[in-house]
C-alpha cells in the first residue's frame, strides 16, 4: 500500500521534530494538539501557536507489540509507547529498552526524535530513555 | 413518535469463508432475517448496511448497492462506516428512520469479509481505524492500542491478566451452545494466561477472531407489527452514540471511554431506565479488557471496579448481569462491519426466549448492546425491551 507523496503540517511537524525542535500548538486556554489544525479540538479556538514539547516526556502507558502489520514485520517485537510532553502526548516507539513488559515502567522518563523503521526505512517517532547516549 | 420493533433477525455462522463472497454472506443472514420477521421483502423501504474494509478485502467500494440487490430489495441503501461500530450505527439511523415516521420497514446489518487476507494485512487493515499519521505511523496496531489501554488501567487501578483471562474463559464458555459462534470450544483461565504474546498484556485469546460473517435485521414500527399481524416482541426503547478524540494519546484517561459513557446515557435517558434495570448485556469485547471498560461505561460499576465482574461471578451466564451469553467478539467472532448488527440480534433472541442460553435469563426484559469503533472514538448504546 503507497502512502501518499506529502502530507502538508504533518511532514513539517516531523520535520522540525528529528532536528530536536519538536513542537506541539496551543490555544489560548492551553489545550494542546498536533498539526495539522485549523481550530483546537477542545475549545474551537482558532487561534493556535507552536510550543515547544518538554524536552523530557514521562510514559504513560506501554505495549510490547510481537504481532505487526507488515511495515513493522521486522520491527517486531517493539515497545509502542505513550508518554506526555507537555501541551500534548505523544506516541511512539520506545528503542533503548528490553522489549518485553519488564523493561520498561509507567513514569519512566523519555526523549523524543525520529528514527528510520527498521522494516523500510522510514522516519518513526522513537522515544529513547532519558539521559542516554 | 411510533415504538420501533425487532421483527426478525438472521445470522450467518461467524468464523472462517475465505471463499465465500460479501454479497453472498450478507444475503444468507438477510434471507433469514426475512423469514424469521415474516415481513415480506417489497415491504422494506430502506436498507441501512454496515462494512468497514470492503475496499481492502474486497476491493469492492459502493456495496449498499450490490447488497441490496444480493438480498433481493429495490429501495434506497446506504453503507454506514464507523470501524468497528458500523452495524451499530446502520441500526440506530433504521430506529431513528422508524421512529420519525420516514419508513414502516428497514433493514439494517452488516457484513464484513476477513479471512481471504492473510493475517498481516488484515491487522494492517484493521488498524486504518486508528489515526494514520499519529497512531499508525508510530507502529500503533489494533490489539496494540488495546494493550495501551489495559496497561493503563492496570497502572490506574490495577488488576492483573489473569482478570482479563476469566473474561476469555466465561465468554468461550458461553459460545459452547451457539450456532453461529466461530469458537465453540472452552478456554480454560490458565490456558488463556499460557496463550503466546499478541500485544502485551494482552495474548492470544484476550483477542477476538478474525472473522467472516453478516447480520441482518428487519426493524418495523408498532403499527406495521399491529397491522400486519407481525410477532414483533422486542422494542428498541433507547438508542445513543458518542464521539471522542480518534487517537488514544489524545484522550483525557487512557484507560476509559467516554464516548461510550455519552452513548450509554443518552440511550438509557431514551428509553427512561438506568444500568440497575438491565438483566442482560452484549458488550464490545473485541479484546478482554474492552469488556471490562464497557461495563464501567454503561454505568454497571465504577471506574476501576470492573476488572473482577467475571472472576467474581457478576457476568457469568447465571450472575447477576450475565454478559456477553452470546459467546461475545471473543468466542462468537468479531466480523467487522457486521458485528452490531449481531448483537442486536442475539439480545432479541435471548429476551424471545429462542437463544440457546435464554434459560439463563429466563424472566429478562431488559436488554443493553453495546458497540464500540476503534479505541472507543465511536461508540453506540441500544436498548431492548420485551414489548408491554
Amino acid at each position: 500500500m503507497s502512502a501518499p507523496a506529502s502530507n502538508a503540517g504533518y511532514d513539517e511537524w516531523l520535520d522540525a521534530l528529528a532536528d530536536g525542535e519538536g513542537y506541539a500548538l496551543a490555544c489560548p486556554d492551553g489545550h494542546g494538539s498536533l498539526p495539522p489544525r485549523r481550530v483546537c479540538p477542545e475549545c474551537g479556538s482558532a487561534t493556535l501557536t507552536e510550543e515547544p514539547l518538554a524536552e523530557t516526556g514521562t510514559v504513560e502507558t506501554y505495549s510490547v507489540v510481537h504481532v505487526a502489520g507488515p511495515r513493522f514485520a521486522d520491527d517486531a517485537p517493539y515497545v509502542n509507547a505513550v508518554a506526555d510532553f507537555g501541551p500534548v502526548r505523544l506516541t511512539g516507539v520506545l528503542r533503548g529498552v528490553s522489549p518485553d513488559v519488564d523493561g520498561v515502567d509507567v513514569g519512566d522518563g523519555v526523549a523524543v526524535g525520529v528514527e528510520e523503521r527498521a522494516t523500510d526505512g522510514e522516519p518513526l517517532v522513537v522515544f529513547r530513555p532519558a539521559g542516554g547516549e | 413518535m411510533t415504538d420501533a420493533r425487532v421483527a426478525g433477525v438472521g445470522l450467518t455462522r461467524f468464523g472462517s469463508h475465505p471463499d465465500r463472497t460479501g454479497r453472498d454472506l450478507f444475503a444468507t443472514a438477510a434471507l433469514r432475517a426475512f423469514e424469521d420477521a415474516g415481513v415480506p421483502r417489497e415491504d422494506v423501504e430502506e436498507l441501512n448496511y454496515g462494512n468497514f474494509m470492503g475496499a481492502l478485502a474486497e476491493h469492492q467500494g459502493h456495496q449498499a448497492p450490490l447488497m441490496a440487490e444480493a438480498a433481493g430489495l429495490n429501495c434506497p441503501a446506504t453503507r454506514y462506516e464507523e470501524a468497528c461500530a458500523s452495524a451499530g450505527v446502520a441500526v440506530r439511523e433504521a430506529v431513528r428512520t422508524v421512529r420519525a415516521g420516514d419508513a414502516d420497514v428497514v433493514v439494517a446489518g452488516g457484513m464484513e469479509r476477513m479471512t481471504n487476507l492473510p493475517t498481516d494485512e488484515v491487522t494492517e487493515g484493521l488498524a486504518i481505524a486508528a489515526d494514520d499519521l499519529f497512531e499508525v505511523r508510530a507502529g500503533v496496531t489494533f490489539p496494540g492500542a488495546y494493550a495501551l489501554m489495559a496497561s493503563a488501567y492496570f497502572d490506574a487501578y490495577g488488576g492483573s491478566r489473569r482478570d482479563l483471562a476469566h473474561v476469555a474463559a466465561k465468554n468461550h464458555e458461553n459460545a459452547l451452545p451457539n450456532e453461529y459462534a466461530q469458537y465453540r470450544r472452552e478456554v480454560s483461565v490458565e490456558e488463556a494466561l499460557d496463550a503466546p504474546p499478541v500485544a502485551e498484556p494482552l495474548h492470544l485469546y484476550d483477542a477476538c477472531p478474525i472473522t467472516d460473517g453478516a447480520s441482518a435485521l428487519v426493524i418495523v414500527s408498532e403499527e406495521y407489527a399491529a397491522d400486519h399481524d407481525v410477532d414483533a416482541p422486542v422494542a428498541v426503547t433507547g438508542t445513543g452514540q458518542g464521539t471522542d478524540r480518534m487517537a488514544l494519546a489524545d484522550r483525557e484517561h487512557l484507560a476509559r471511554t467516554p464516548a461510550a459513557d455519552d452513548a450509554a446515557d443518552a440511550a438509557y435517558a431514551d428509553a427512561g431506565i438506568g444500568p440497575d434495570d438491565v438483566d442482560v448485556a452484549e458488550v464490545h469485547d473485541c479484546f478482554t479488557i474492552a469488556e471490562v471498560l464497557a461495563l464501567e461505561s454503561l454505568g454497571f460499576f465504577d471506574p476501576g471496579e470492573g476488572i473482577g465482574a467475571a472472576r467474581d461471578g457478576v457476568t457469568t451466564a447465571d450472575g447477576d448481569l450475565p454478559v456477553n451469553l452470546s459467546g461475545g467478539l471473543k468466542a462468537k467472532g468479531h466480523p467487522v462491519g457486521a458485528t452490531g448488527g449481531s448483537q442486536i440480534a442475539e439480545l432479541t433472541r435471548l429476551l424471545r426466549g429462542d437463544h440457546p442460553n435464554s434459560g439463563h435469563v429466563g424472566d429478562a426484559e431488559v436488554g443493553v448492546a453495546h458497540n464500540a469503533g476503534g479505541t472507543v472514538a465511536s461508540a453506540v448504546v441500544h436498548v431492548l425491551e420485551v414489548a408491554k
